[in-house]
């Protein structure tokens, strides 16, 4: 800040703390909305201040769910996404750092094709091949399981460049000093390259997990059966039947944005690395 | 392309360690793309038990279709709408927590959480808002004299799908002006003071300029997410409808394909955007370039 004015100050500080009420309005409403009655939603005005229904409607939904509208409970879904997420991320990064080792420290033919074959898949997100990708994973008879939800996912340009790149900021000496002391590629791997990428491993690992958490369209197609039902595509079985009980929808969005909210929240520093170093 | 100067002997090992990186890659995208291309240039009749071969049909079809030609100017808009509804709120943001010292960290942490927020969710909460009987939102517009509803208005779907997909991008823009913001010198904007230029001014005469690499890279970015992340707000909310008023590319693609089963439809839908996003992927990689070498 280069001069002090007060009234700039005071606007700055309103214009944020408008900001801040737009980014948090709809969250607010939506615990709201979890803790009504069943009948208080439907009465034409919604209240803005949290009801006494909230600890009710919130077990409703973990132990049982809505059954009628083909949701299986919130514990089990959570649970599925949390599988979902952990496979994706895990399977990414060590996919991503084994093949990021191989293009950088050794030299093989056909390096640059492979390169080229795994920078193609930067291209093509899956909402846009979904349908012969579906039909791929119909043919391996992996839908309706975890396989299926996640190994389609976990091929990833995005990783392997970044780890590219930051295998090419490790000093020469390094691999001369391993090699001079007898060291395989193996135990270079495991013992000099893993520990110095463990920041940008974690970095990753946060930005990963929300991608893994938050995929909807994959698993709304390949799941048929409720045990596998992830809770964001959960959610949207369960507002599209004709009456929706939106107390326990609201408490289910709650529940489903609290896992990567917390993640966000208590990690910011490595997510907004991570964010800030994929997208470069 | 590089290496390191001194590399690991090798024969089986660095194809052994690609192996699963291009197992996946082979099985799970060169081969669906693969069939997409291959499928966009056959047609299946009514009851899926004949194809016939009919070379680019599919695509000049497209284009003389007035539901194909409705959606490209949907997503046209709803890209527009979003990017710049979501850049300039975030512009504004990071402007105004860079000027802070204190509660930066504070307003940071209150502003970036909604980018952990599944697009689909975002979705249903602002559809919740949004909702006609029982929203917050048409119960104060109503008392302005406006009749909000998206179920039967394409105006007010479109507006609800916009928020939310603007809603959930804020935090991204916010972090990448905030690190823009605070990569340029102080020193110039001293120096501007000094010489007695108004906040406003050295706003569009230093900041902006200053800034506009990072704007750039935002708006392929945001246009990049609008086109192809958002399929979980429409599904979530609108389906496409009223009348098409939402039905963008991706979500059409789904909808023939899925629910039409319009198989080679939709695959030639499929292959435009697979070159819409390597057309928008290139322009950012040699952004990118540009940016590191000048």
């Amino acid at each position: 800040m280069v001069e002090n004015r007060p009234w700039a100050n005071f606007f700055a500080h309103l214009t944020l703390m408008l900001g801040v009420a737009v980014v948090v309005f709809p969250v607010y409403v939506a615990l709201v909305a979890s803790t009504q009655a069943p009948g208080d939603l439907l009465r034409g005005t919604l209240p803005m201040l949290p009801g006494a229904h909230g600890i009710e409607n919130f077990t409703r939904m973990w132990q049982s769910g809505v059954s009628n509208a083909g949701a299986p409970p919130a514990g089990t879904m959570l649970w599925n996404s949390f599988i979902m997420a952990m496979a994706i991320t895990v399977g990414k990064l060590s996919i991503s750092l084994l093949s990021a080792f191989a293009i950088v420290y050794f030299r093989f033919r056909f390096r640059m094709f492979f390169f080229w074959l795994i920078f193609i898949t930067l291209m093509l997100p899956v909402e846009v091949r979904i349908i012969p990708t579906f039909q791929v994973v119909a043919d391996l008879n992996m839908l309706n399981s975890f396989a299926g939800l996640s190994i389609p996912l976990i091929a990833s340009a995005t990783a392997t460049f970044l780890f590219r790149q930051f295998f090419m900021t490790i000093p020469e000496e390094m691999l001369e000093a391993a090699r001079v002391d007898g060291a395989g590629p193996l135990k270079f791997f495991k013992d000099i390259l893993m520990p110095l990428s463990i920041t940008n491993i974690a970095a990753l690992f946060v930005i990963m997990f929300i991608y893994g958490w938050n995929q909807y369209l994959w698993p709304l197609l390949i799941t048929t059966d409720p045990d596998y039902y992830t809770i964001v595509m959960g959610i949207q079985r369960m507002t599209s039947e004709e009456n929706p009980q939106w107390h326990l929808i609201m408490a289910a969005v709650v529940m489903a944005a609290l896992p990567p909210v917390l993640v966000i929240l208590f990690m910011q520093r490595l997510f907004v690395k991570g964010l800030t170093e994929t997208e470069k | 392309m590089q290496t390191k100067r001194m590399t690991f002997p090798g024969r089986f090992l660095p194809y052994a360690l690609l192996a699963p990186q291009v197992i996946v890659t082979l099985i799970f995208f060169i081969w669906p793309a693969g069939q997409a291309l291959y499928q966009s240039l056959l047609r299946e009749d009514a009851f899926g038990l004949r194809t016939t071969f009919v070379g680019l049909e599919n695509f000049s079809r497209l284009f003389r279709d007035g539901n194909y030609l409705n959606s490209l100017s949907v997503t046209a808009i709803f890209a527009i709408g979003t990017t710049l509804l979501s850049m300039a709120a975030a512009l504004l943001l990071a402007c105004t927590v860079n000027r802070m010292i204190r509660s930066r960290s504070t307003y940071t942490t209150l502003l970036v959480w909604p980018y952990a927020i599944a697009p689909a969710i975002a979705g249903v909460l602002w559809w919740f808002i949004f909702n006609p009987s029982i929203g917050i939102v048409p119960y104060m517009l109503d008392m302005v004299g406006y009749q909000w509803n998206h179920r039967t208005s394409g105006a007010d779907a479109m507006l609800l799908v916009i928020f939310a997909a603007a809603w959930k991008q804020i935090s991204y823009n916010f972090l990448f002006f905030l690190a823009g913001l605070q990569s340029i010198p102080q020193s110039l904007i001293e120096a501007a003071a000094i010489d007695g230029a108004s906040p406003m001014k050295r706003f569009w005469t230093i900041v902006f300029p200053l800034l506009s690499p990072t704007t750039f890279f935002l708006m392929v970015v945001n246009v990049v997410y609008a086109m192809f992340d958002t399929f979980g707000i429409i599904h979530a909310t609108t389906q496409g409808g009223p009348a098409q008023a939402t039905n963008t590319l991706v979500y059409k693609v789904y909808a023939d394909g899925f629910v039409g089963l319009n198989l080679g439809s939709s695959a030639a839908q499929s292959v435009i955007l697979m070159v819409i996003v390597v057309a928008l992927t290139v322009v950012q990689f040699r952004f990118i370039e540009r940016r590191v070498n000048y």
